[in-house]
């Protein structure tokens, strides 16, 4: 699976559209990781533990959305967008979306 | 003894003021350097690929980075956001964050083998609080993404590589 978040992907030709495919998770906190966190939080700094989990978790949003893109017949994905929208205390979605497309 | 509780707070203040600026001053020599290391690597923000380009393969490429502030900061900003005005204490935070995303996008770009990102785009977002009060943020998210390519014949003369 191409996947791009230009307009098409470069240097090949889109043949056909498929319609948008998304993809979403929604993840909490581990504890352990929070604990740390917490404490990260009064020094300042990069807080790695959420840093993994949020590329995890976008990670699998891809997946998802390319996963949808296969069924369709597709054999790329354009004009990717991500959202990322705390749902709840302590757990965010992380949401990506594009056009499925067929390239040659 | 009694006046124990009444020396936590302002211990932790300057705890979180020495730490806070020690890791801020770490993290800019550490930014530097690595920007220096993938210079090297060309991001644009432009949509659409020159029509000399010839570009053999692309990917998505994303850079992220959660970043928190520290508590002296924190109160600082709290304090300053009672009169108003910039609040110059966050400026530093988000701009170290959005040089590391560039970075580990850039990065991201070398381990699959190209050397020029189209369509960057920066997004910012806060993440909420796990505290059962939802006050306090636990830390901002910086991402990164674009298109790596990679070009047949070499980048045309488009970027300034010193």
């Amino acid at each position: 699976m191409l996947i791009s978040n230009t307009q098409e992907i470069p240097g090949k030709t889109i043949v056909a559209f498929h319609g948008v495919v998304s993809g979403s998770t929604v993840r909490a906190k581990h504890i352990g990781k929070d604990i740390m966190a917490g404490l990260k939080n009064v020094v300042g700094g990069e807080l790695k533990g959420y840093t993994d989990l949020l590329s995890e978790a976008r990670g699998e949003a891809i997946r998802r959305m390319s996963y949808q893109a296969e069924a369709m017949g597709a054999n790329a994905i354009v004009n990717v967008r991500f959202a990322t929208s705390s749902v709840a205390q302590g757990a965010a979605e992380l949401f990506a979306y594009g056009t499925a497309v067929k390239v040659e | 003894m009694e006046l124990l509780p009444y020396a936590i707070t302002p211990a932790l203040l300057l705890g979180a003021w020495i730490s806070g600026t020690l890791i801020e001053r770490w993290h800019l020599s550490s930014l530097s350097r690595l920007e220096s290391g993938s210079r090297d690597i060309l991001a644009v923000t432009i949509e659409d690929i020159p029509p000399d380009w010839r570009v053999e393969s692309s990917d998505l490429v994303i850079g992220n980075v959660v970043i928190s502030q520290d508590y002296f900061k924190r109160v600082a900003a709290s304090l300053k956001g009672i009169v108003g005005g910039n609040i110059r204490v966050y400026e530093p935070l988000l701009e170290r964050a959005r040089r590391e995303a560039l970075i580990r996008m850039k990065e991201a770009a070398r381990e699959r083998g190209h050397d020029t990102i189209i369509n960057v785009r920066i997004e910012t977002s806060r993440l909420a609080s796990s505290r059962p009060d939802g006050k306090g943020t636990a830390g901002v998210e910086i991402l990164a993404f674009g298109t790596a390519v990679s070009l047949s014949g070499g980048r045309p003369r488009l970027g300034v590589t010193p």
